[in-house]
């Protein structure tokens, strides 16, 4: 193992252990030591269940099933056919070719798989079939199982307006608001009056954004409501208007509800979701450090009543925006297992699996709501194959050529289905894994959080571990003070990596220098070699120019024995430990080291003093006119092409759409100019940084 | 045989002095004075003189020109390539001697003429140098330059030396023997164009239009015409790396291949290769995984023929050249091009006692008339026979496809290969199933059934196992440690070919 002795912080310059393979795989050994409750193998449920789904979440199943002496049947697309969750079922089953709507999303093949393996009951994991009623329906026809909640629960909690009607009844806080058409601005402010500001005031037909505006007081309800009307009228020809609670600076905060078929129901406390980008989560942990216990236990008084309402049985999460007053609002209930569910795990002890599955078998719930404790605090990461230097994450792809999980560290969890040498494809879910670290407390848990992320090795595709090392020490989030607008406000200008202070550029700068230093030197060390000439000793002493960041830093490097002594600046750096060449920061071209320090991967070029002189006469690389080149950020499908060469097009019109991972981006002209030509057609796979269209 | 290496580094020209290596300054404070000799000190001025002279090459201005064009001068390449402090220059007072067109005058005598010779060290190996200068008459041949070329190569043969040449020269002042030069050049980006006859004479002769760049600049000779290995981004980025590939080379064809440290261990698994081989027979994939995880790979010409990937990686620290079809490009399929990029390669490792490992997953040779025409047979002779000629140890490891003649040439245990080895995935078959079954049986019904009885048959590594063509089927994460446990056990490998003048390959 690479080490570097000198802060605790210069330990954080990732230091790969390289044999990764040898030690034991994460699904071998299953140590999920954090569960309290017990698998009686005298309670008999299913002889054998089929996963419907791929990934971490289907391994995450199948880990509980063989606890449970469950055997286990894996259903999989083609490319999916060596995949992690196949390889750790007991029975695999091919659905289909890669395309989702036609394996994993393939009912009739999925019945056909069931009725081949003889499977009694069906998790269906999370996404694809997990809230769809009519697998549910259909299952039950054929008498299997479905571990989740009945078909007219997910029905009544996946229609918005009925989940609201019947949370209402249920007494459960809605977001205030006047149902009916708004006449005129004073029975807007009325009204406003009545549900208390602020208050959002909206287009009855809207949508995007137009006609919507908010309001803190009368004068701005008035104003608001004129000009909400006009833009209404002109955008949507109907200017009717309704008016609702606006909730500033909300929290996503989710209670985790268990029940089962008898009318018990429990709340497991709730997890906070806060971090978002684009509607997805990041970050997320339990408990929530906004919350106290009068408010918790409403919320999940809340939930539970409506769970209860919709006799909901099985594992459910019940979403509730909070605002800065603890007011807290009813969003959504989503009826299957979560992803972010380990953290609650990790708190209770509880294996939502488990009792999902006994709750699906008929048995009633073991605990009672007293017994529900939260024990310390977890903390989950959601480490997505994307690139977090692009709006936050625009998914990437190819081959885990290195990965190794950092499961040898005290506290951590990791679920995954990938493994070293997988593909992560433009067919699926970029994510690689939820990395989720407990401590009794919230700042062990962080620590152990920051150690895991450096101490992750993923190699072969661009992943947001700098995102994630960033976002768990900003000091807003160690505070607690965060939001769902936590990252556009934190990073107005988009996420740029870590900023280095100047101790820690120092650290590494005297990494790369040892590491260039000691790679010198074992070039010039032969073995068995006869013709080498009785060069005096070895160098003790180096003088180097280290580029980092378009500047240059001149520094001495001294070596005794494996210590290089580094001085920068007139300050010195030690650089120890044991540590070699073969570790996973071999310089990657010659005098050009990546280094992942704090996260964040730096570029780093080490020249000799007379290299770095010479270097300033090289001619600068003149970078492409971007401009004129339109080039795919990531890689995907082109969906449409709407130019053709020598159309004319205008500054921000659309040129083409690319779909990658369930996401259509918009790719449109920097400039207006005439299309020169066009490289791509619909339907066509193109690769990041592929040509697609190129202007005058 | 010596082992030369040939850098191009720019075809037509440094601040004196300011920043070169410390070794190359004029000697000051070292005046030798010898008592009761008369005129020491002028004559020791005038070496003095000379000597500041020669290390100036072309003057302040030239030096300028050459530094504005991006390019270093001699001496600062030179100083970059070799170890600190190891450079012993030769013929430092050498001058040309043309008396025509005013070229006898004093200020049209420069010491040393246009090239820069002598010897040095590159990691403490022993390494013959020159450089041509170009502010120095634009670094053309002279009489003198060639002669100062031609002593270094004379020494480096007798003791066993490499040559690097650094070449910056618009053409010859005189031609004369620098031509038998073989080897490896490097070009360079943007800066550097070699032809034979420039884009006037083109324009005369063939009425042909094109620019520098276009006819032979680093794009046109690494790509297209493969007369280059490798190009590099500029001159730094160049030398140093000429010092990593040096690293893989030995000495001399009499010497072996270079050990050094290895922090790797020999045993360890690389699981990510059990899954590296795509479900479907036909999807691509990238040979470079399983070459590049190895970390340290030396690709030859990466931009030519990309359909076959040659380079020199170290397997436990010992120094091996890797072939290998790539699927990702024409299905890795071997063509003109790719046959004679791959032959030349085996024979340049066979040539210097270089273990040569070879990844099969060819489907077979390039069908077509512009294959056939362009005489693909008599190419695609030219790599069996540098594989059967080949008496280095030779490792074969078959990933997938091994179909008909390919794979026959790709080094097979009939080529005298000393390992072979089979991943479970691999096919050694005359063709693919499909193609198989509708020649077998054309017109005939049930050609699916057929099919799926040839692939039962034949798809798979048995067929070849069965009969000794390959030696172990084994586990691809296992290949690393397989691969270096045998070049230890085929280090003592002794193999010698019949006596002849000289081999007859089929040129």
């Amino acid at each position: 193992m690479a080490a570097y002795r000198v802060t605790p912080t210069f330990q954080r310059v990732l230091r790969a252990v390289k044999h990764a393979s040898l030690r034991p795989r994460c699904y071998i050994i299953s140590c999920h030591s954090q569960y309290s409750t017990v698998y009686d193998p005298h309670e008999k449920t299913f002889d054998k269940i089929l996963i419907a789904n791929r990934g971490e979440i289907a391994c995450r199943v199948i880990k509980t099933c063989k606890k449970m002496g469950i055997k286990t049947v894996a259903v999989h697309s083609d490319v999916d056919s060596s995949a992690v969750h196949v390889k750790m079922a007991d029975e695999a089953f091919c659905v289909g070719p890669a395309p989702t709507s036609k394996s994993y999303l393939n009912m009739d093949a999925i019945m056909e798989a069931i009725r081949q393996t003889g499977a009694q009951a069906v998790h269906p994991g999370y996404g694809f079939l997990s809230e769809n009623k009519e697998f549910a329906r259909r299952l039950a026809a054929d008498g299997v199982s479905f571990i989740g909640p009945d078909t007219h629960a997910i029905q009544a909690m996946g229609d918005k307006i009925e989940s609201k009607l019947i949370a209402k009844a249920a007494k459960v806080n809605t977001i205030p608001g006047f149902d009916g058409v708004v006449k005129n601005a004073e029975e807007a402010v009325k009204i406003a009056g009545e549900i208390g500001y602020p208050v959002m005031i909206k287009a009855s037909a809207g949508g995007g954004g137009k006609g919507m505006r908010i309001a803190w007081n009368d004068e701005e309800t008035r104003e608001g409501f004129r000009f909400s009307s006009q833009e209404a009228a002109s955008s949507f020809g109907d200017d009717r208007l309704l008016i609702e609670k606006y909730i500033d600076n909300p929290r996503h905060i989710e209670i985790q509800v268990l029940a089962d078929k008898h009318g018990n129901a429990l709340w497991l406390n709730e997890r906070e979701c806060s971090i978002q980008r684009r509607n997805q989560k990041v970050v997320e942990e339990a408990p929530s450090t906004f919350l106290d216990p009068v408010t918790r236990r409403a919320m999940g008084e809340q939930a539970v009543s409506l769970a209860k309402a919709v006799k909901y049985s099985s594992a459910g999460t019940v979403e509730f925006l909070v605002d800065s007053k603890k007011n807290f609002y009813f969003l959504e209930m989503n009826t299957r297992l979560q992803v972010e569910h380990p953290i609650t795990e990790c708190i209770t002890g509880l294996d939502l699996v488990q009792q999902m599955i006994r709750v699906a078998k008929g048995y009633k719930l073991q605990h009672k709501q007293e017994d529900i404790p939260i024990n310390g605090w977890a903390i989950e990461s959601r480490v997505y194959a994307e690139d977090p230097y692009k709006s936050f994450g625009l998914p990437s792809i190819g081959r885990l050529s290195q990965y190794e999980e950092p499961l040898n560290l005290p506290g951590v969890r990791v679920d995954s289905g990938i493994q070293e040498g997988s593909d992560i494809s433009i067919y699926y879910d970029p994510m690689i894994s939820k990395l989720v670290t407990y401590g009794s407390t919230r700042a062990e848990a962080l620590k152990k959080m920051e150690d895991a992320l450096d101490n992750y090795v993923i190699r072969g595709v661009t992943h947001n571990i700098p995102l994630l090392r960033e976002i768990i020490v900003h000091p807003r989030f160690i505070s607690g003070d965060i939001s769902t607008n936590f990252l556009p406000e934190v990073y107005p200008e988009g996420f740029k990596g870590h900023p280095l202070a100047a101790g820690e550029q120092r650290e590494l700068l005297a990494a790369a220098a040892a590491l260039h230093v000691a790679a010198q030197l074992r070039s010039q060390r032969f073995l068995g070699q006869q013709r080498v000439s009785s060069v005096p000793q070895e160098r003790r002493n180096w003088e180097l120019c280290v580029e980092l960041d378009k500047r240059v830093h001149m520094l001495g490097v001294s070596r005794s024995g494996n210590s290089y002594t580094v001085e920068i600046d007139g300050e010195k750096v030690v650089v120890s430990g044991e540590w070699n060449l073969a570790s996973a920061l071999l310089p990657l071209t010659i005098n050009e080291i990546t280094l992942q320090y704090l996260g964040t991967s730096f570029k780093v070029r080490v020249l000799s003093k007379l290299a770095a002189s010479l270097n300033k006469l090289m001619p600068e690389k003149i970078p492409e006119d971007t401009s004129s080149i339109l080039r795919s950020p990531m890689p995907g499908t082109v969906v449409a092409v709407s130019v053709k060469p020598g159309d004319t097009v205008a500054e921000g019109q659309e040129i083409c759409v690319i779909e990658a991972m369930k996401m259509q981006n918009s790719m449109t002209a920097a400039k207006t100019a005439k299309v020169k030509s066009v490289h791509c057609t619909a339907g066509e796979t193109v690769g990041e940084g592929d040509l697609l269209v190129e202007l005058e | 045989m010596a082992l030369c290496v040939r850098a191009l580094l720019g075809s037509a020209a440094a601040r004196s002095l300011a920043s070169p290596g410390r070794s190359l300054l004029p000697l000051r404070g070292r005046t030798l004075t010898l008592p009761g000799l008369r005129c020491a000190s002028t004559v020791q001025q005038r070496v003095e003189l000379k000597r500041r002279k020669a290390l100036e090459g072309g003057g302040e201005k030239r030096t300028e020109a050459q530094h504005a064009r991006g390019k270093l001068t001699a001496r600062e390449r030179v100083a970059l390539l070799l170890d600190p402090d190891s450079f012993t220059e030769l013929d430092m007072f050498v001058e040309h001697r043309c008396s025509d067109f005013g070229m006898e005058a004093d200020h049209n005598k420069y010491p040393g003429d246009s090239v820069v010779t002598g010897h040095g060290r590159i990691n403490g190996r022993l390494v013959y140098v020159f450089s041509q200068d170009f502010t120095v008459f634009g670094g053309s041949l002279s009489g003198a330059h060639a002669q100062k070329i031609c002593k270094i190569m004379d020494q480096a043969m007798t003791v066993g030396a490499p040559v690097i040449g650094l070449n910056d020269s618009g053409g010859a002042r005189i031609q004369e023997g620098v031509e038998s030069l073989a080897g490896y050049a490097d070009i360079f980006l943007d800066t550097s164009y070699l032809f034979i006859t420039g884009p006037d004479v083109v324009k005369s002769v063939t009425n042909e239009d094109v620019t520098q760049e276009e006819l032979g600049g680093a794009k046109t000779h690494t790509s297209v015409s493969g007369v280059a290995h490798r190009a590099f981004e500029n001159d730094i980025d160049a030398l140093l790396s000429l010092r990593d590939f040096f690293n893989f080379l030995p000495l001399s064809n009499k010497d072996p291949p270079p050990v050094t440290e290895c922090h790797d261990p020999s045993d360890r698994l690389v699981p990510g290769l059990d899954t590296l081989v795509p479900f479907e027979t036909t999807k691509a994939y990238d040979m470079l995984d399983i070459i590049v995880d190895e970390r340290d790979f030396f690709e030859i010409m990466p931009n030519y023929a990309k359909n076959i990937v040659v380079g020199f990686a170290r397997m436990n620290g010992r120094t091996v050249g890797i072939v290998g079809n790539q699927p990702k490009v024409a299905s890795g399929c071997l063509d003109i091009n790719s046959s004679v990029k791959g032959a030349r390669f085996v024979r340049f490792c066979d040539a210097f006692n270089i273990p040569i490992i070879t990844f099969v997953d060819v489907p077979g040779f390039l069908p077509g008339t512009a294959q056939e025409y362009g005489g693909i047979i008599r190419h695609g002779a030219k790599l069996l026979y540098a594989f059967a000629e080949a008496t280095v140890p030779k490792i074969t490891i078959i990933t997938r496809k091994a179909y008909g003649g390919a794979y026959d040439v790709m080094s097979s245990k009939h080529l005298r290969g000393d390992v072979n080895y089979a991943w479970p995935t691999a096919e050694v078959a005359v063709m693919g199933a499909k193609g198989a079954v509708q020649i077998i049986f054309r017109g005939k019904e049930n050609q699916a059934e057929a099919e799926a009885e040839y692939v039962e048959k034949f798809a798979n590594p048995f067929p070849a196992a069965v009969r000794g063509f390959v030696d172990d089927i084994i586990q691809p994460s296992t290949t690393r440690l397989r691969i270096c446990r045998d070049l230890d056990v085929l280090a003592s490998k002794k193999q010698t070919n019949p006596w002849k003048k000289h081999a007859n390959i089929p040129l």
